[in-house]
């Protein structure tokens, strides 16, 4: 055995006669469909991700859902690098998609998980993120029941692009979307925003920076739960606010409904580290990514009560009432700043650019 | 870290407010010369807490803005040469050329890379030898050191592949030039924070005396603002003309003399075009002699570049303060952030980009009305 292929967690078991350990990364022949693709499977992925469902291999995953309607949803995931200060491409693209179901108002369930994979790409990290993507299913409480796994030549992809797709169970009397914000209703943030941009950030080539932030790349079906069991008739949109940020988020909700949004910014909980790494990049924390945030549209009424949920929750203690919908500027986001003046916040084209000083 | 909260107090900007409300008696012009401090009023909505009289006039201190899209072109036909690695920071990477613009000549197959500093792209030229790196530096005197320091360390440890495409603009024949300018309007300045940490602010007097216009150092935060505001105008009420500085945390009246040797060393004073502007006599630096080895339009003797600017962008205007960016037919129709026609709508320190990121296409009372229930409702 070489030194690299020792390192991988997941083969100690190892017990085919052609092992891998001639390939501590991965070949072409890891996504032909042959013996070296089975054993991926067999190997790797089967075991990280067992359950009924998966273990047949076959074609499909046969599944048991309850009556009532589904929801679907899918991403892929293509980030660079991919392992940052809290988390991986793997935990990245199962609460991606979890999240995407939860805050539609559905029970995740099942999940598909498609690798795309370049060819070098060194099996220890593969099996890296497979443990990552295992532990944050479990987490969520949803299972991986099929997937798939492409090999393209080197220099065709940045070692690792994931791909899922998710089911989830409507919840009944459940009526949440992005069209349905009222004038008047509260809008709840679940916690700090930026931090998943900033971390990402402060780790990419080029760019990288000092610092203590972290990814809060987390499985929002949890708190999204206990939010729907105290005030479920109450909530009328939700959304996580991911790429572009929670100002992107605000803009789609106000055009879907066609309502205006106003916030304020000094009740957006932004951590200090964020503030000062988004200061120094000219970068502005509403448009920052973030990967375990969801934003509430609340009746009124029942603002108080939502908050206090998000607060007992982990991964709500620091949620926080930021603003409202409002009839007057249909389809615009404004901000009162912490100067008591006014600015519009809009759409962001493309990709927010640092400054030149 | 205090600076984030210490200077963006409502509270105490509500004061300072209150204090120029009171102590103007008469419409005032006011240019605020960087188009960082642009960005921040905007967005801080500092120039809706002024008496209607008193108007900030936003200057040509956007370094991105006056560029001059020769000089893009330039830097996109070096850029698109196989073998290059050319090196921005990110906001130039957006700004359109006569035919296109950085991102694209990156999708084309093009090296663009974004950097925080050209010393990055330094040592991208040693980890590259076989590879021309090239950074494009522009900006006003405070991003000037550090190209300095760039071309500098190349030339001490001998790196043949590194090579600076550089424009930089200076402050103070800027103000000489709009002072001089028939049917100027601007009464007193804002000089430019930053550019005075690097620079100090000894150059400014003789300007303020021989224009009899106060000159007030002034930073970035919204109390900065505020109260470089309120100095300028507690001179204009009185009379006076003096330079004052309002920074005194970060400047002082001789600047970073270690910087400004190295200047001194690396450029030469040269006469520069401002876009939108013209040509300013000695308003800008190259690389002397001693460093014109690293200079990148040497090196590649980019030629038979077409350049056009759009007829109906009125940035010129704009960054001499004649007019405010919604006054111009194209803002907002023809030329949007997303559709820039000059490069004030392009960078986010643009004041063009600024009055349309910012919702100034919407009228102040609108603006002012919006969020009226807001305070009350929110809570942290």
């Amino acid at each position: 055995m070489t030194e690299a292929s020792r390192a991988v967690p997941d083969f100690s078991n190892w017990s085919c006669p052609l092992p891998l350990v001639g390939y501590p990364s991965i070949v072409m022949g890891h996504g032909g469909g042959g013996k070296l693709g089975n054993e991926l499977v067999e190997h790797l992925f089967l075991p990280a991700f067992r359950n009924p469902a998966l273990e047949n291999l076959g074609d499909a995953a046969v599944l048991d859902l309850p009556a009532g309607k589904l929801a679907m949803s899918t991403d892929s995931f293509v980030v660079r690098p991919l392992f940052f200060p809290g988390g991986s491409i793997g935990e990245l693209a199962v609460n991606g998609t979890v999240n995407d179901l939860a805050v539609s108002g559905a029970e995740p369930k099942y999940l598909s998980a498609s690798f795309i994979l370049e060819e070098g790409f060194p099996l220890a990290q593969l099996a890296a993120i497979v443990e990552a993507m295992a532990a944050a299913a479990k987490t969520a409480g949803i299972q991986i029941v099929t997937g798939d796994t492409k090999v393209v030549e080197r220099g065709h992809g940045d070692g690792c692009y994931i791909n899922t797709a998710g089911i989830g169970a409507l919840r009944p009397g459940i009526q949440v979307g992005p069209h349905r914000a009222q004038a008047g209703d509260a809008i709840l943030v679940s916690g700090t925003i930026g931090d998943h941009g900033m971390a990402i950030m402060s780790v990419r080539e080029g760019l990288e920076f000092e610092s203590q932030i972290t990814s809060d790349c987390a499985a929002l079906n949890g708190i999204i739960a206990d939010v729907l069991a105290a005030a479920g008739n109450s909530i009328h949109a939700m959304r996580d606010p991911t790429r572009g940020g929670l100002a992107s988020t605000l803009n789609e909700i106000a055009l879907a409904s066609s309502v205006g949004i106003e916030i304020d910014e000094a009740s957006m909980p932004v951590r200090t580290q964020v503030q000062s790494a988004c200061e120094l990049l000219g970068l502005d924390p509403v448009y920052v990514a973030n990967e375990g945030k969801a934003v509430f549209f609340v009746a009124p009424e029942a603002a108080e009560q939502v908050l206090a949920v998000l607060r007992a929750h982990p991964l709500g203690r620091e949620a926080a009432r930021i603003g409202q919908v409002t009839a007057q500027h249909p389809r615009m986001l404004v901000a009162r700043t912490a100067m008591g003046a006014n600015r519009v916040i809009p759409i962001q084209i493309g990709e927010q650019l640092p400054r030149i000083c | 870290m205090k600076y984030l909260t210490e200077f963006r107090n409502g509270e105490i900007a509500q004061r300072i407010a209150r204090e120029i409300h009171q102590v103007a008696t008469r419409p005032w012009k006011i240019m605020e010369v960087c188009g960082g401090q642009t960005h921040s009023i905007i967005k801080n909505g500092i120039d809706q807490m002024l008496p209607a009289g008193i108007e900030m006039i936003h200057g040509p201190g956007c370094p991105v803005c006056v560029t001059p899209l020769e000089l893009i072109d330039k830097a996109l036909a070096i850029a698109a040469q196989p073998g290059v690695i050319f090196c921005s920071f990110g906001d130039m990477l957006r700004v359109p050329g006569t035919e296109c613009d950085l991102f694209q000549v990156k999708s084309a197959g093009g090296d663009v890379r974004v950097v925080y500093s050209p010393l990055d792209a330094v040592e991208l030229a040693v980890k590259n030898p076989d590879r021309q790196v090239v950074f494009f530096g522009v900006g006003f005197e405070t991003t000037a050191p550090a190209n300095a320091m760039s071309v500098h360390i190349a030339k001490r440890r001998g790196i043949k592949n590194f090579s600076l495409l550089v424009s930089h603009v200076l402050v103070p024949p800027a103000i000489v030039a709009i002072m001089g300018s028939p049917g100027n309007l601007v009464q007193g300045f804002l000089l430019a924070g930053h550019v005075c940490s690097v620079m100090g602010y000894w150059e400014y007097p003789p300007i303020a005396e021989k224009y009899k216009i106060p000159l007030v150092v002034t930073g970035f935060e919204p109390l900065d603002l505020l109260d470089g505001i309120r100095r300028a105008v507690i001179q204009l009420e009185a009379g006076k003309y003096e330079v004052e500085n309002a920074y005194e945390r970060i400047v002082t009246f001789d600047g970073n003399q270690g910087a400004q040797k190295l200047l001194a060393e690396v450029f030469e004073v040269t006469d520069r075009a401002w876009r939108g502007i013209g040509v300013i006599p000695k308003s800008g630096w190259r690389l002397s002699a001693d460093y014109r080895e690293f200079d990148a339009e040497e090196r590649f003797h980019i030629t038979g570049i077409h350049t056009q600017e759009s007829p109906l962008c009125r940035s010129g205007d704009v960054l001499r303060g004649t007019i405010k960016p919604a006054h111009c037919s194209a803002f907002g129709e023809e030329c949007t952030p997303r559709h820039p026609l000059g490069a004030t709508m392009v960078s986010s320190e643009g004041a063009c980009a600024a009055y349309y990121n910012y919702g100034r296409f919407i009228s102040a009372e609108e603006l002012a009305g919006a969020g009226a229930g807001l305070s009350a409702a929110v809570k942290g």
